[in-house]
């Protein structure tokens, strides 16, 4: 639990690092996905892809995203701080999140579905 | 002469202790009663453990920045949370690899045209220029979405509230969006809620379907990584 902790703030950090120090505009986390990505890939090339998947670091990522909602409560509190300022501008930010956030996902399948049938149709189907 | 129980109270309502706890356990009970409800879209854990939260402050005349003082070990999560979906990623590397068509087209799409969406509105609506810029990386995760804002001008705790709104709308929204548009695919229904919804839709994903949860963790990652890009040179200018 501790290692797989460790692992995880391990490639947050170099990511930040990463990200910071060559100036491009890559944020530090996504960075840090690709890290974690090939460390699970080094250890499932020596010791087996079950290994990776299961391994400490597998179950402090599974515990993180079974209650991924959690770490967003801060931040969301603070709409107590700011729920002023959004509705001094009357309809406008209500509506622009509602119909963007609606328009987004049609837009996203749409082209994802799309792009998918593209491909010849050996295409795996979950 | 005060009573011991209001001595106990000052000391409770201004330790992070209180309030750490007070949001794990909200968010505990919001949990339940959503998979009491059978995972119900509208049911969702986030918006529950919020609309408790902010009057409970309110009533006890508690500002946010001693309630951030114990919410804060949560929030810093956020950033190892961005991280974690590397391990579902691994899992289902032969599924990305039969998807490597869609997933770069997807948010080559979808990434301005969220930006693009909220921002057109919102100025034709004729809001202000702070909520417009705060309004750019709102599909984003809120850890990446604040260092976008402070980008471009944006203010980051305006931004960090209008993130989480967009990710609990999409999260509640997607489930009944996809039936009725009838997508049976797992994979572009989770992609979606992840790129528009990031963390929050992939928290809902992850309920309804684990290939669904994989790639909207995908999503959330490439659409900070797209927004990240693009939005200071469509939005830099203001600056």
């Amino acid at each position: 639990m501790l290692f797989g902790l460790f692992i995880l703030l391990a490639c947050q950090l170099v990511g930040e690092i990463i990200a910071r120090g060559s100036g491009l505009p890559i944020p530090g986390p996504v960075i840090g996905i690709v890290l974690l990505f090939a460390l699970l890939a080094l250890r499932g090339w020596r010791r087996g892809a079950a290994s990776a998947e299961t391994g400490p670091v597998a179950k402090s990522a599974d515990g993180l995203l079974a209650n991924l909602g959690l770490v967003f409560i801060p931040a969301g509190v603070g709409i107590s701080q700011h729920y002023q300022l959004i509705f001094d501008n009357g309809s406008a930010p209500v509506a622009a999140l509602i119909v963007s956030t609606v328009l987004t996902l049609i837009v996203t399948v749409a082209v994802f579905r799309f792009v998918s049938r593209l491909l010849p149709a050996k295409e795996t189907q979950p | 002469m005060t009573p011991p129980n209001f001595d106990l109270w000052v000391y409770l309502a201004a330790s992070p202790l209180l309030w750490l706890t007070l949001t794990i356990g909200t968010f505990l009970a919001a949990q339940w009663v959503a998979k009491r409800s059978g995972y119900h879209p509208v049911v969702n854990p986030v918006l529950i453990t919020i609309v408790v939260i902010v009057p409970v402050l309110r009533l006890t005349n508690t500002g946010y920045d001693t309630y951030f003082d114990g919410a804060q070990f949560i929030h810093f999560i956020l950033g190892p949370a961005t991280v974690a979906p590397a391990v579902p990623l691994y899992r289902s590397r032969q599924l990305v690899k039969a998807k490597a068509l869609p997933i770069p087209a997807s948010p080559a799409v979808g990434a301005p045209f969220a930006m693009l969406s909220a921002t057109g509105i919102a100025i034709l609506l004729g809001a202000a220029p702070a909520i417009v810029l705060a309004l750019v990386p709102k599909s984003v995760t809120a850890g990446i979405a604040v260092g976008i804002a402070g980008q471009i001008g944006g203010e980051p705790a305006l931004t960090a509230v209008l993130v989480i709104a967009t990710g609990i709308l999409g999260a509640v929204i997607v489930t009944p969006l996809m039936n009725a548009l009838k997508i049976t695919d797992y994979a572009a229904r989770g992609f979606a809620a992840g790129l528009t919804s990031h963390g929050i839709g992939t928290a809902r994903a992850f309920r309804v379907n684990s290939v669904a949860g994989t790639f909207a963790g995908l999503a959330m990652a490439l659409n900070g990584l797209a927004t990240a890009f693009l939005a200071p040179l469509i939005f830099g200018f203001f600056s």
